[in-house]
């Protein structure tokens, strides 16, 4: 089966206060950024998987990311599909 | 009453927790493997505190699939008393056997010293010897003990008496000031809607001699023993 990349933006909650993306943008404040409004920080992944198809391959990743990438208490996700290797 | 003490790569406050049982409190305790699938008939289990798995990922979320989870969650779910200390509460919220999750402190800091927390149920394994609001002070040592969950969950917690320790003043006041890592409402430790899995940030286990700055949390350990009837010796 082809080798589908597929990539995984967990990100906090709206609703869950982010302590360090709060310190990246005081941080970027005394840098002098003062237009810099909000920073939320949040994880990236790509995830290789082989599958018959980009629908299979986007369905298995989305069964990863909501088993274990993102903890659905205080994280959503979203997934992109990466370009078929060989096209780059 | 035989203890369980379950050992995660990277745990390391399980000889703390395992010190306390049978040198201080003077019962029996076994070290159980994370790759375990048995509890071998322990009467307690704790989940200790560490930095299980590197705390890669989230803390606690590659630790709650450990083999021994699975036991874990059987044992919790036929009654058995479950203890989490820091990492393991952290492991008992991934695992969904708590309700919520514990991130980034507030402050970004790592939080290292003693501070105290107010008993608010005195229905489970581990604060039956407790008199209702007694303040303990405890150690705590943790870069994401902030808890936070929705607002109706937390609402639940708090309607079915599930919010069991809550960081306060040395004299029980509940103030902004005494919430060392900004959880939501103060929030320390909670238990299951059947009260016998508690998780605490805090910890005990590190505070059940004099010689360590506080004797607070043996009360925790000798709460489990008359939970069980077994006499201490």
């Amino acid at each position: 089966m082809p080798l589908h990349t597929v990539r995984v933006f967990v990100t906090l909650k709206p609703s869950v206060f982010d302590p360090q993306g709060r310190t990246i943008v005081e941080s970027l404040h005394s840098l002098g950024y003062g237009n810099v409004a909000d920073v939320r920080q949040g994880k990236y992944f790509e995830v290789q998987v082989e599958a018959a198809n980009a629908e299979d391959a986007d369905a298995l990743v989305r069964d990863v990311s909501s088993t274990l990438l993102a903890n659905p208490v205080i994280e959503g996700f979203r997934l992109e599909r990466a370009e078929p290797a060989g096209r780059r | 009453m035989t203890f369980g003490v379950v050992v995660f790569p990277g745990s390391n406050c399980d000889h703390d927790a395992h010190h306390a049982v049978t040198q201080v409190l003077g019962q029996p305790a076994e070290f159980l493997w994370h790759k375990d699938t048995s509890l071998r008939g322990v009467d307690a289990v704790v989940l200790p505190g560490g930095f299980s798995y590197g705390d890669y990922l989230r803390t606690g979320a590659i630790a709650r699939f450990s083999p021994v989870m699975q036991a874990v969650a059987a044992f919790a779910a036929a009654g058995g008393p479950v203890l989490g200390i820091c990492n393991g509460f952290q492991i008992l919220c991934e695992a969904g056997l708590l309700e919520g999750a514990l991130i980034r402190n507030q402050q970004v800091q790592f939080r290292c010293e003693h501070v105290h927390v107010r008993v608010e149920q005195i229905a489970t394994p581990f604060t039956a010897a407790c008199t209702p609001g007694q303040v303990l002070r405890l150690p705590i040592a943790h870069g994401e003990g902030q808890y936070v969950a929705d607002r109706e969950v937390i609402d639940r917690l708090e309607s079915n008496g599930q919010v069991v320790f809550r960081y306060s003043a040395a004299d029980g006041r509940v103030t902004d000031d005494a919430n060392v890592n900004g959880s939501s409402r103060s929030i320390a430790g909670i238990c299951n809607p059947t009260r016998n899995v508690v998780g605490l940030m805090p910890h005990p286990e590190r505070a059940c001699e004099r010689v360590l700055g506080s004797a607070d949390g043996l009360v925790l350990f000798e709460s489990a023993l008359g939970w069980s009837g077994v006499p201490r010796g």
